[in-house]
């Protein structure tokens, strides 16, 4: 309420000093209860994560005797033990490395392919072009569940099942849909006379794309790009179904360990900790550009 | 249809060019490249699918012969799928509208206090993270046993603090003791009491650790007039056993705060609770009454609720959900919030409205469009939820926690029943159509500039 209270007085001067004391007192009061409210929100969001962080740095033994909060009382609990032994484990490294070896060209890919074509759509003449666009946004909200038999049979067929390259593929093609929407939106607000004078000067398209729209591109590509590697680097259904052992991420490393969740807590809360470490510094390197994206993509 | 438009004017060869036509002459070879690449890789992964899973749905689960409407009618008869229809629309009913109404309140609140950044921070962070982490987030906070699941362990906490929670857990009569059974827990004296008496009521049983803390040595009841003076404590002592059965050792605890009754022909006509050393009285008032130990003395600790149990595992699931997606509506309701006309709000204080009339005449009018888009964007994501329901429902619940995306997955990988599973495709797919509809007519509009 203070903020607000501000910019009333700011605009209406008398209000303030026509307010009676009770009525300052029941503002004092409400804007406590605002805060202590929003408090105890913070609490509920952060306890969870807060858990699973203390639960990592403990031992098996302490997590099968009682739970996490003990460690506050008894701080020499605390042990990066659970992680040393993790990160000797060849299966976590490995899908560890498995999922930077499907993020990354995942993500440039969409960012390339979906560019090429946002542009096309923004500043290309040929026919039909708006409603190729149209059909392009139409697919934003295609279930990826749509597609998982028929591509497990399509990659089968191509022998790329269980593999890297059918990942990375499936990744690209359900990125594809918000790229192209992301882009060209950003795209067609160029101003023309940027791209007219680069024509003018004899510029062909690849050039005028490489030299004049690339380097303006940088937020869409940032909002484009944060989005497009975090639903990569998170994703367990896709990977579930199209890598093997010897392909699967960290995610899919993990999800075969829950089941037995209670005996491999010691794996699984460290495991969780480390897969979560690359979203959550993008995410708190890029909060704009992950907000705008965020907004951009409201509808996928 | 485009090509009626006035601006872009996409037609073939248009006679006067504008805007966007420029000079240089290999338009369509350059822009068919430029599309190649998403074009072909959209057809192969996104569109082709479709259509197969179309076709797919209409053969039977070996794909060798065609099935009619067998795999859609099984949408209704099977089980399992009718379990996840129900959880789904559960689902879609509650998860999107709880998201939005927090994100909601907290875009609006977040505005009046100066930390509200690190609130929306911290709020929003679970959407950066996998719902696989989220999931094995939540298998801990949801966790049955109090001392291990957060959720459980403060709601019992609440629980106790409101409910008197039982102090002496499977204590039980011992050899030749002067109680007996009286159904439903308690125990009562064999015989009854008359005035002037000492009576000895030794149980045994209960965990040393578990005796309350001000539990004292226990004595022997004294004769205190016409009262009915008496004693309750544990006949036991660790390391030492019973000692003098049924007679107060030295070493024994009384059973401080055991409440007992006197009974006479079944109604109670006096109650009392033990002293520390296990001592108690009754008036003469008691004469010729049994004396009942109740059963709320020895009920087990409440142990929570059984969150991931079949009846409250999709709430508790849905639960994790909001905790990861109340942030996206928060964000895009704030940016909402930030557009809206100030004046608008410092008019109606000024008309003498107070804040909830603002909020609720002014704030949210101005805010539905934002809030329908943040709705609807949350209900195809909810059609969608797979990995939380697959982390968080352990085996015993996931049947009760169902939902299509992962039936889907199970008819299709698990249980080899790929037409069956298409036609669980073919079905989320009808539902999303409405916006996909949606989305197409209003970026008609914008490409029409």
């Amino acid at each position: 309420m203070s903020a607000d209270a501000g910019s009333v007085t700011k605009a209406v001067p008398a209000v303030k000093a026509e307010q009676s004391l009770g009525s300052r007192l029941a503002q004092w009061v409400s804007g406590g209860a605002v805060r202590v409210f929003l408090i105890v929100v913070g609490l509920f969001w952060l306890v969870p994560t807060v858990g699973l962080l203390l639960a990592s740095l403990r031992s098996p033994e302490d997590m099968a005797a009682d739970g996490w909060w003990h460690v506050f009382t008894e701080p020499s609990q605390l042990t990066f033990g659970a992680y040393e032994t993790l990160l000797e484990n060849d299966d976590i490294t490995g899908s560890l490395l498995n999922t930077a070896y499907i993020t990354v060209p995942a993500t440039v890919l969409v960012v390339v392919i979906g560019s090429l074509a946002g542009y096309a759509f923004a500043w290309m003449e040929f026919p039909g072009r708006d409603w190729w666009f149209l059909a392009v946004v139409g697919l934003l909200v295609v279930p990826v569940q749509v597609a998982l038999i028929p591509i497990a049979e399509l990659f089968g067929a191509l022998g790329i099942f269980g593999s890297l390259t059918g990942v990375i593929l499936f990744h690209v093609g359900f990125g594809l849909p918000f790229a192209v929407f992301l882009l060209r939106n950003f795209f067609a607000e160029i101003p023309k006379e940027l791209l007219e004078a680069a024509r003018l000067d004899g510029a062909g398209e690849l050039r005028l794309f490489v030299r004049v729209v690339m380097p303006l591109a940088g937020p869409a590509i940032a909002a484009l790009g944060i989005f497009q590697f975090l639903w990569v680097w998170n994703d367990m259904l896709v990977a579930l179904i199209f890598t093997d052992s010897g392909s699967q991420p960290i995610t899919v490393a993990l999800q075969t360990q829950v089941r037995q969740f209670g005996n491999n807590i010691d794996v699984l809360a460290p495991g969780a900790f480390i897969s979560m470490v690359v979203p959550l510094v993008v995410f708190f390197a890029f909060q704009r550009q992950f907000v705008s994206g965020v907004m951009a993509g409201a509808v996928k | 249809m485009a090509s009626d438009t006035t601006a872009g004017a996409p037609t073939a060869a248009p006679a006067a060019p504008r805007s966007r036509k420029s000079v240089t002459g290999t338009r369509r070879t350059v822009a068919a490249l430029f599309l190649l690449p998403a074009l072909v890789l959209l057809g192969a992964l996104v569109v082709y699918p479709i259509g197969y899973s179309v076709v797919r749905s209409f053969y039977d689960q070996s794909g060798d012969s065609f099935a009619g409407i067998d795999n859609y009618r099984a949408l209704f008869t099977d089980d399992g799928i009718r379990t996840a229809l129900k959880n789904n629309v559960i689902w879609v009913v509650f998860a999107p509208t709880i998201a939005t109404a927090l994100g909601l309140v907290f875009a609006v609140l977040t505005e009046r206090v100066r930390w509200g950044t690190a609130f929306k921070l911290v709020v929003f962070m679970p959407m950066a993270i996998s719902m696989l982490a989220a999931g094995i987030i939540f298998r801990l906070v949801y966790d049955q046993d109090p001392d291990k699941g957060v959720a459980n362990a403060v709601w019992v906490g609440v629980h106790d603090t409101f409910a008197q929670s039982s102090a002496f857990p499977k204590a039980h009569p011992g050899r030749e003791s002067p109680l007996e059974p009286a159904g439903g827990g308690a125990f009562v004296t064999k015989g009854t009491v008359s005035a002037g008496d000492t009576v000895t009521l030794p149980l045994v049983g209960v965990a040393p650790d578990a005796m309350p803390d001000d539990a004292a040595p226990a004595a022997a009841p004294k004769p205190e007039g016409d009262r009915i003076t008496g004693s309750t404590w544990q006949d036991f002592t660790r390391g030492k056993g019973v000692g003098a059965l049924n007679q107060v050792d030295a070493s024994e605890l009384g059973y401080a705060g055991m409440r007992i009754e006197a009974v006479k022909d079944g109604a109670v006509v006096e109650t009392a609770t033990a002293a520390s050393d296990g001592t108690f009285s009754f008036s003469s008032k008691a004469d010729g009454a049994h004396l009942r130990l109740p059963a709320s003395n020895f009920k087990e600790p409440y142990n929570g609720l059984d969150w991931l149990g079949p009846s409250l595992v999709t709430p508790a699931i849905i639960g994790s959900y909001i905790w990861m997606w109340a942030g996206f509506a928060m964000v895009l309701i704030a940016a909402g919030l930030a557009g809206m006309p100030r004046e608008l709000l410092e008019a109606a204080r000024v008309d003498g409205a107070n804040e909830w009339q603002v909020f609720r005449r002014v704030t949210v009018p101005l805010l539905a469009p934002v809030l329908a888009v943040v709705t609807v964007t949350l209900m195809i994501n909810v059609l969608k939820v797979f990995d939380l329901v697959f982390i968080i429902a352990p085996g015993s619940s996931q049947d009760d926690a169902n939902v299509l995306a992962l039936e889907l997955y199970r008819k299709g990988f698990a249980s080899d029943q790929p037409g069956i599973a298409s036609a669980i495709a073919v079905f989320l797919l009808l539902l999303v159509i409405p916006v996909m509809w949606f989305n197409v007519r209003r970026l008609r509009r914008e490409v029409r500039r």
